[in-house]
C-alpha cells in the first residue's frame, strides 16, 4: 500500500464528476428498485430493530404506545392549562400532532443513521445500499403503528368526529414516507461522510418541534401566517392531522407538500447518484 | 455461465482523521482559506492506494487464490469482486450471482432463536423466505442442534453458533463465491461432516476466489493464484509457484 496526499475539496469534486455520469444515475435508480426487491430482508431487519430496543421487557414494543400515552397526557394537561384551552378540543389536537411529529422526527433523525449504523453489513454484504434506508422507514412505520392508537383512544374518549376524511390518512402517510425516503437518503449519505450532521440535525429537529404548531394551534398566532406557511414541517404535519381530526384536506397544505416531495427527491437522487459509490468507503 | 473481468482496476481510500470528518472543521477550513497555508499539510486527507492496475479474468471452473501479507489488498480485491467497492478507475464486469462469504455469521441475531436465524441468514444470502422454509429441515438436521434451535442463539456456545452459520451459508450455491481466510466450522467431530459438505458445496460453485494465509488450503483448492503486494499483482500463475515467490519475498 502506498500513501499519498491530496486536497479534500478536489477529491470530493472528482467524486462528484465521477458520480454524475449517466451510468451512475442509472445505477442509483437501479439500486433503489433492487432494494425494494429485497423487502423480505429489510422488513425483517426493521422489525428486529424495534424488538431489540424492548427485548426481554414485560410489555415489549407496547412501551412505545405506553410512553407516547404518558407523554400526550402530561403535555396535554400542562399546556391545556397554560394556553387556557378546552381539553375536549385540545387533547385530540395534541395527541394527533405529537404522534405525527414523532413519525417525522424519527424519519429525519434515524434517517441520518441509516448508513452509519449499517457499517458492518455494508462492508460485507453485496446488497443494494437502499435497503438500509427502507429498513429505517419500516422500523419507523412499525413504531407509528403502535403510537397511532394513543390518538384513537383520545379521540374516542373526547368524541372526535371521525368521518370519511379518514380515507385521506393512508394517502398522507404514504406521502410522508415518500418524503422520509428522500430525507433518509440525503441525510444518510451526508452523515456517512460528515459525522456532525446527525448532531446538527438532532438539535434542529428539537427547535422545529417548538416552531411547528404541534403543541400550539395556528390560531394562537394571529398575523404571523406567512412564517407558518414558510415552515415545510407545518404542511407535512397538517396533511395528516386534518383528516384524522375529521377535517377536509386543504390545497394550501397539499401543494407545498407536493412541491417539497418533488424538489426533495430530485435533490436526493442527484446526491445519491453522485456519492452512492463512496458510501462503502466512508462508513 | 459465470465470468469475472477486471481491467486496470484501481482503488484508493481516503483516510479521514477525526478532524477532517467534522463539518465544523471543513467550514472553518474553507472560511479561513488561504490564511493557514503554512499549516496545509495537516489539512490534507491522506489517501491509501489499496489497489493499483489490477487485471483479472476468470471463467467457469476457475479457482483463484489470493496470496500476500496483511494489507496487500486481498480483502479490498474481494470486495471489488463482490461489488461492495466500486473502483476509482478501471472496469469491472461480473456475471453471475455473487456471494461474499467473509463472515459466515453475518446478520445472525443473538436474541433470535436458531430457526429464526436460519431464516435471517438465508435472507442475507439473498434467498426468498419461502425457499429457506423449504430447506429448513435439511439445514436443521445438518446442524445436529435439535431442540436448541428453539432457543435464542445467545445460549449457544461459539462452536454451536458456528455450526448453524456454516450450515446455512453452505446451503445455497452461488455462481461466484468469494472467501476470506477460509470457512471455519466448529469441533473435530463435526469437522469431517463439514468438510464433506464444504467439498460438495464448492464443487458446484463455478468460480471461487479465496484469500488465505494457509498454504495447504490454497494448494488444495486453487490451481492458480495471484501474489499481491502494496496493492499490485506481483505474480500471477500456478499456486505452487506463487507460494514459492511469496516465500522468497519474505526471505525464507
Amino acid at each position: 500500500m502506498s500513501t499519498g496526499t491530496q486536497h479534500g475539496e478536489s477529491s470530493l469534486l472528482i467524486q462528484l464528476q465521477h458520480g454524475l455520469r449517466r451510468e451512475q444515475i442509472k445505477r442509483a435508480l437501479h439500486d433503489i428498485r433492487a432494494g425494494w426487491d429485497r423487502r423480505e430482508l429489510w422488513m425483517t431487519l426493521g422489525l428486529q430493530d424495534v424488538r431489540q430496543r424492548y427485548r426481554r421487557s414485560k410489555l415489549g414494543p407496547f412501551w412505545i404506545t405506553l410512553s407516547m400515552a404518558i407523554m400526550v397526557l402530561a403535555l396535554g394537561l400542562l399546556y391545556g392549562q397554560i394556553f387556557g384551552q378546552d381539553l375536549h378540543d385540545y387533547m385530540p389536537f395534541l395527541a394527533v400532532g405529537f404522534v405525527i411529529w414523532h413519525l417525522i422526527a424519527s424519519l429525519v433523525n434515524d434517517g441520518c443513521q441509516s448508513f452509519i449504523l449499517a457499517e458492518g453489513m455494508i462492508r460485507q454484504l453485496n446488497a443494494p445500499l437502499s435497503i438500509y434506508v427502507y429498513r429505517v422507514l419500516w422500523s419507523t412505520l412499525i413504531a407509528f403503528a403502535h403510537n397511532i392508537w394513543v390518538f384513537f383512544m383520545v379521540a374516542l374518549w373526547f368524541g372526535v368526529d371521525l368521518n370519511w376524511n379518514l380515507l385521506w390518512v393512508p394517502v398522507a402517510l404514504l406521502v410522508l414516507l415518500l418524503n422520509g425516503f428522500w430525507i433518509a437518503l440525503f441525510l444518510g449519505v451526508l452523515s456517512a461522510r460528515f459525522r456532525d450532521v446527525p448532531l446538527i440535525v438532532g438539535s434542529m429537529v428539537q427547535v422545529l418541534f417548538f416552531i411547528t404548531p404541534v403543541i400550539w394551534k395556528p390560531e394562537m398566532l394571529p398575523g404571523r401566517a406567512l412564517w407558518l406557511h414558510l415552515n415545510p414541517f407545518y404542511h407535512l404535519v397538517e396533511i395528516m392531522r386534518a383528516p384524522l381530526l375529521g377535517q377536509a384536506p386543504a390545497l394550501a397544505n397539499w401543494l407545498p407538500v407536493i412541491a417539497i416531495t418533488i424538489v426533495g427527491w430530485s435533490l436526493a437522487l442527484f446526491f445519491y447518484s453522485a456519492y452512492r459509490w463512496r458510501i462503502a468507503y466512508w462508513v | 455461465m459465470a465470468s469475472i473481468k477486471l481491467e486496470n482496476v484501481s482503488v484508493s481510500f481516503p483516510v479521514y482523521s477525526a478532524s477532517t470528518r467534522s463539518l465544523k472543521n471543513r467550514l472553518i477550513q474553507s472560511a479561513t482559506g488561504g490564511q493557514i497555508r503554512a499549516d496545509a499539510i495537516s489539512q490534507r486527507i491522506s489517501v491509501v492506494q489499496a489497489l493499483q492496475d489490477i487485471n483479472v479474468s476468470l471463467e467457469d471452473g476457475d479457482r483463484l487464490g489470493l496470496i500476500g501479507h496483511n494489507g496487500a489488498g486481498k480483502t479490498t480485491l474481494l470486495r471489488v469482486l463482490g461489488g461492495i467497492y466500486e473502483p476509482n478507475s478501471g472496469r469491472v464486469e461480473v456475471q453471475g450471482t455473487t456471494v461474499p462469504l467473509f463472515d459466515i455469521a453475518l446478520g445472525m441475531n443473538q436474541e433470535s432463536t436458531g430457526y429464526e436465524n436460519i431464516i435471517l441468514r438465508g435472507l442475507f444470502l439473498g434467498l426468498p423466505r419461502k425457499k429457506i422454509r423449504a430447506m429448513m429441515d435439511e439445514i436443521a438436521e445438518f446442524t445436529e442442534l435439535g431442540d436448541f434451535l428453539n432457543l435464542p442463539i445467545r445460549t449457544y456456545s461459539a462452536g454451536m453458533q458456528m455450526r448453524l452459520a456454516f450450515a446455512v451459508s453452505t446451503s445455497v450455491v452461488p455462481d461466484i463465491l468469494l472467501i476470506d481466510e477460509g470457512i471455519g466450522a466448529g469441533d473435530a467431530a463435526f469437522l469431517n461432516k463439514a468438510r464433506e459438505r464444504l467439498e460438495r458445496f464448492t464443487e458446484q460453485v463455478s468460480i471461487i476466489v479465496l484469500s488465505s494465509h494457509s498454504e495447504d488450503l490454497l494448494r488444495n483448492m486453487c490451481s492458480k493464484s495471484l501474489l499481491m503486494e502494496h496493492g499490485r499483482v506481483v505474480f500471477a500463475g500456478p499456486t505452487d509457484e506463487a507460494l514459492e515467490h511469496y516465500r522468497a519475498m519474505r526471505g525464507w
